[in-house]
């Protein structure tokens, strides 16, 4: 008996939220709430603790580096906590103004002693901040986060006044206003940090990154935040460009899964989507043509190859493993998100041009094989593993590797899934064959995707190295001249793709879906579309 | 001794196996059950040999309906679906029957013996379980994982190599099999917790019936007493429980894969092509429905065959 | 029967103890620690944090320093890979996932129960098998099937009812459903059994004999001894539904500890993980002592086991 009562209730309920026919994402429209899926939960919100991209998205939020994404153009810095900038001719030593209006969320300006606190907790070694390599660009940075030096005003930043910032760098840098759009350089309140983690400049404690808490410089604030479920930041009142700001708020939404991302945006949950996973895109493109959205994305997908075994040490090898892969055929029919095939390892944007190295070709990739060695009767060529993570899509893409060198060298690749540090930690101890992975640029220059491929660099994972490649490498930091720099990172590129120790498949697209009542979002290389020029319409007309 | 004299007629009773047989032939949905098993062993065993190679991939033809070439159609690569649902049935079926197999001997062998025993090594034995039900078991995976996937491999070609098979498709049905092994152990080390509770608490009932009193009475060894005339009479139950667990474990089976542990891909199984079929739901459901079909159909007639089981197995039915 | 509840709360912690140990030294075993991802930290970076955590000393000292705390303090630590304290973290998530469960459960035995006793009733009819075909199903399609199909196929039809989320309480009825329906069938199944063993016991055949009404037999006479199994699974069952079940919370988006379990595992978290491993440790030795006390409780034949 009471169990019907129960249902009928609960059915009764139903009906009368039913006869409201307005979706979560239609009054969310009404209250200027932009719904924005973000896949995980954060590690956190401490600008200087974190590494990963949807940290950023929320981060982006909150505060508010010296220059900040035009919300339209790659590569384009419009002025944030600094209104205004100047470099000396050769980009070495950099002065910015920062405007006096700028605020914290509780009122307290924005001053130069905020930056410098900043970088100067970024770089100690004992709060072992993740990404303190963004910052080493700064002259004697590297040394100080290394303890070489202990005295921080032999880093190169200064205050020339409250508001006046001037930083040398170690090099010639033309792009370092688009470098100090990462969150790694973005100021961290030094009032409430050193209030809450008493006087402590290294404490890791983000105790104060709580709501309630935080305080921060960028056009929102932090409203609430519920573990696996939701991040909400509202409208800073005392952003200094307040006027431009159309939303009323953010709410991010930790959607680990993807299929259930779409269906909350199908069922009008959400207004952006994080990602849109390659079986729902074709369901999308015939349901919501309109909302659909496959854009390039500064990211390359590559397979590392271990060096250091006996059969990848042969560079024909490696060679006849990339080019026997039909880079089309993957995209159009496994991925189907528009991706481009590569040719390089730095994918093509504003004036560098990726020099053509590897291109799907099954006659040479035999030919190279049997170059090689591997004729078939004399040298066997023995079973290779393609380590890949456990993800849906990770393994159709090693199936489809494993295909096609089947079918166009004939040799066998076992695929060997892990989960996910297993997956890390066989790479980083170099126990594997060959690895799927990728690799997405932090800001628009090719050296993100260059520098990572040095001796011993962390997140190389092969066991190669060049020295010429190197050279070319510190070489490019000491030309001025923005055009010759390229070129020199093109022959490093050259070195890097001969040698092939990662064989690069495809250029990254975010596929995903977005509501079309928000507007002033247009598509960005690195994704990181600024919130201020953000704004959801009522009227679709 | 002439062949006239009269056995004691308590002796010559029929066996419970006998008189169990008896009543599950004349159940008639059990034998319809038992035949579906058997013909659905001969396709995935035997007729898939006859099948097109289950992982030749052809990209162009992905999701192609069915064919003179390709009876179900293909999946999401351009692989024949019917050979892959038909290799795939060869590993679900060995890992949920095997899988079932020892975790139903250790089940019920761990709950009579903690049952039938009490006192302290009944408590130490029960909280040993709540340790077990307890510990993370995808840690327990992932450990196992390191330590056996090379293992497995070279346990494969080890024994290709002893028994000195040449067929290249009999090596790829060792390597395919072995790679199984971690996995049964993995699912055969927690599987059994719940049904050693179930047994323990149907023990713990028939310890004081008359029956084991009269058993007792007889001075038979508790061995005896606990395998001979206890165990047999909580079968009912465990069955009942075991006829569930197959299907689980072959679920079960389709999770760990993705964690490295278990069949490797791009071979498949029930649960991992029902599981892949999952994403296509929208646009390909033929590709969810079809392996959907020959998993349930299956489960049902093992559902229907347990279940005749325990009421063959069932004691107090009448001797018809 | 006290004796024996504070006997086995004794035990329990023992129970609790020995798994802690298990547990801490698997996890460690496990290759990687907190601070492995994928874009590598430096090498001074990465000895900073582990000392942070007392992660860079051995691993029978950092089992000691865990337990010290845990015993002194009543400290859980404080998670390495989101920078906050166990405790609250696990404060959180824990009531969506005891909502659920407790959910799942009631639909669990709303359905299966009845179901498996009316089937034992009425053996070998059409209504036997059709449920029992029923309850199949809910084991067979798991839930990471029937969790999108309810989403694609009820959520998105009916606007009432949300794809995913954990706000307003009808949000929890997909999600419950989903979880509930395989411990429906199992439920359905083990009742049936139970009662069949049960209807053929002489004394039920007396009451039968004796013209009892029919539903009097059962609820009197049959349903005590029937549910036996049942409530030997119900145990652990439970322990496993409150705690949460990482496919239905990330499937429908409820913000509970089954998604810790497993995402602290692959991000190697370990402190957070042993703090999910106390929880459910707790979970199982109080719900199987209740388990094993109800059992007692209904077979006047187990009573001497109290």
């Amino acid at each position: 008996m009471r169990v019907l009562l129960v249902l009928s209730l609960a059915l009764g309920c139903a009906f009368l939220v039913s006869c409201d026919d307005q979706t979560t994402a239609d009054k969310a429209v009404e209250k200027g709430i932009l719904i924005f899926g973000n896949s995980s939960e954060p590690q956190g919100l401490d600008p200087q603790l974190v590494s990963g991209v949807l940290e950023s998205n929320i981060i982006r939020a909150l505060f508010e580096g010296l220059c900040v994404e035009h919300p339209s153009e790659n590569g384009t810095a419009l002025p944030g906590a600094a209104k205004s900038w100047e470099h000396n001719d050769d980009f070495t030593v950099w002065t910015f103004h920062l405007g006096e209006d700028r605020t914290w969320s509780d009122g307290n300006p924005v001053t130069t002693l905020d930056f410098l606190f900043s970088y100067e907790r970024m770089l100690t070694p004992k709060l072992a901040a993740e990404y303190a390599e963004m910052l080493y660009y700064i002259k004697g940075a590297e040394d100080f986060h290394k303890a070489k030096t202990t005295d921080f005003n032999e880093v190169g930043v200064k205050a020339l006044d409250d508001f006046t910032l001037e930083i040398t760098l170690r090099g010639s840098l033309p792009f370092l206003p688009e470098i100090t759009k990462h969150y790694t350089w973005y100021p961290v309140p030094r009032h409430v940090i050193l209030r809450e983690n008493e006087g402590d400049i290294a404490d890791p404690d983000s105790g104060w990154t709580m709501p309630g808490k935080l305080i921060s410089n960028g056009p929102f604030t932090l409203k609430s935040w519920r573990i696996n479920d939701h991040i909400e930041v509202e409208r800073n009142p005392h952003y200094w460009d307040a006027a431009q700001v159309k939303l009323n708020g953010i709410r991010f939404l930790p959607v680990n899964n993807t299929y259930t991302e779409s269906r909350m945006f199908f069922d009008g949950l959400m207004h952006v989507t994080y990602t849109l996973p390659p079986e729902l895109i074709p369901y999308a493109n015939e349901n919501y043509p309109d909302e659909v959205r496959s854009e390039l994305y500064l990211g390359t997908k590559f397979i590392r190859c271990n060096v250091t075994r006996e059969v990848l040490k042969d560079v024909r090898v490696r060679k006849a493993l990339a080019l026997a892969l039909d880079r089309e055929s993957l995209i159009n029919n496994v991925l189907r998100g528009g991706q481009q095939p590569t040719y390089g390892m730095v994918p093509p944007f504003g004036n560098y041009k990726t020099p053509r190295s590897v291109e799907f070709d099954k006659e040479k990739a035999r030919q190279l094989l049997v170059e090689a060695g591997y004729d078939g009767t004399t040298k066997k060529f023995p079973v290779l593993k393609l380590l890949t993570t456990d993800r849906d899509v990770a393994k159709r893409l090693a199936e489809a590797y494993q295909g096609m060198w089947a079918q166009n060298l004939g040799i066998s690749v076992e695929i060997e899934q892990k989960e996910w540090t297993s997956y890390l930690v066989a790479q980083t101890n170099l126990d594997y064959d060959l690895a799927d992975a990728g690799w997405i640029g932090d800001y628009l220059d090719p050296t993100t995707f260059l520098d990572m491929w040095i001796e011993g660099g962390g997140n190389n994972r092969t066991g190669w190295f060049d020295k010429d490649f190197e050279k070319l490498l510190k070489d490019s930091e000491h030309v001025p001249d923005a055009g010759e720099r390229l070129k020199v990172l093109q022959s490093a590129e050259e070195i890097l793709m001969s040698e092939i120790p990662a064989i690069p498949i495809y250029w990254y697209t975010t596929n995903y879906i977005i509501d079309k009542r928000v507007k002033g979002w247009s598509p960005l290389l690195l994704n990181n579309h600024p919130f201020k020029f953000i704004s959801l319409e009522t009227n679709t007309e | 001794m002439t062949s006239s004299e009269p056995q004691p007629e308590f002796a010559r009773g029929t066996s419970l196996w006998m008189d169990a047989w008896h009543r599950l032939r004349q159940n008639k949905v059990a034998v319809g059950s038992g035949i579906f098993l058997i013909l659905m062993l001969l396709l995935c065993f035997v007729a898939a040999w006859f099948m097109a190679d289950p992982n030749i991939q052809n990209l162009d033809n992905k999701f192609s309906s069915s064919s003179g070439a390709h009876w179900l159609g293909t999946d999401q690569m351009g692989r024949d679906l019917l050979s892959r649902i038909l290799y795939g049935g060869q590993l679900s079926l060995v890992v949920g029957l095997t899988a079932t197999a020892v975790a139903f001997c250790i089940g019920i062998l761990y709950g009579a013996v903690s049952g039938y025993t009490g006192g302290r090594i009944d408590a130490t034995m029960m909280r040993l379980v709540d340790v077990l039900y307890a510990i993370p078991f995808l840690v327990l995976i992932i450990l196992l994982q390191q330590l056996f996937d090379a293992k497995a491999g070279e346990a494969s070609a080890w024994i290709i190599e002893k028994l000195n098979i040449e067929k290249q498709t009999t090596q790829k049905t060792i390597r395919r099999i072995s790679n199984v092994v971690p996995l049964l152990v993995a699912i055969s080390a927690l599987g059994w917790l719940t049904l050693a509770r179930i047994t323990r608490a149907q023990v713990l009932s028939m310890k004081q019936q008359e029956f084991t009193q009269a058993a007792r009475s007889l001075g038979l060894s508790p061995m005896r007493i606990l395998l001979r005339h206890i165990i047999p009479n909580t079968l009912g139950p465990s069955i009942v429980y075991v006829t569930l667990t197959v299907p689980g474990f072959i679920m079960y089976e389709a999770t760990l894969s993705f964690l490295g542990l278990g069949i490797k891909a791009p071979n498949s199984s029930w649960g991992v092509l029902i599981k892949d079929g999952a994403n296509f739901m929208e646009t390909q459901p033929m590709l969810l429905i079809l392996p959907g079909l020959f998993f349930t159909s299956t489960l049902f007639a093992f559902n229907f065959l347990g279940d005749g089981l325990r009421d063959a197995l069932d004691p107090k039915a009448a001797k018809d | 029967m006290l004796r024996f509840i504070f006997q086995r709360l004794l035990q329990g912690l023992l129970v609790l103890f020995v798994l802690l140990t298990i547990s801490f030294f698997l996890i460690s075993a496990l290759p990687g620690d907190a601070f492995v991802k994928e874009k590598k930290m430096s090498e001074e970076a990465l000895q900073e944090q582990r000392a942070r955590f007392g992660l860079d000393r051995p691993v029978p000292l950092q089992y000691a320093m865990y337990l010290k705390r845990l015993i002194v303090n009543q400290d859980l630590g404080i998670s390495p890979k989101k920078n906050r304290e166990v405790s609250y973290i696990l404060k959180q998530s824990f009531p969506p996932s005891v909502i659920l469960g407790l959910n799942a459960l009631f639909i669990a035995c709303v359905i299966g129960i009845p179901l498996g006793v009316f089937s034992a009733v009425k053996k070998n009819t059409w209504f036997d098998y059709f449920s029992m075909g029923f309850a199949m199903i809910g084991i067979c399609v798991a839930a990471f099937i029937v969790g999108p199909l309810l989403q694609t196929f009820i959520a998105m039809k009916v606007p009432a009812l949300k794809v995913a989320g954990w706000e307003t309480p009808l949000d929890i009825l997909l999600p419950a459903l989903t979880l509930g329906l395989a411990p429906a069938a199992y439920l359905a199944r083990l009742t049936r059994g139970g009662m069949l063993e049960i209807l053929n016991q002489d004394y039920v055949r007396t009451a039968y004999a004796k013209g009892l009404p029919f539903l009097t037999i059962i609820r009197r006479h049959t349903l005590r001894g029937g549910l036996l199994p049942t409530v030997a699974f119900l145990g652990p069952a439970f322990a496993g539904l409150i705690s949460g079940s990482f496919v239905v919370e990330t499937i429908f988006q409820v913000p509970g500890m089954g998604r810790h379990f497993i995402n602290g595992t692959v991000d190697r978290d370990i402190f957070l993980l042993l703090g999910c491993v106390l929880y459910y440790g707790f979970l199982i030795v109080i719900l199987n002592l209740v388990s094993d006390i109800i059992q007692a409780l209904m077979n006047p034949r187990l009573r001497d086991s109290l």
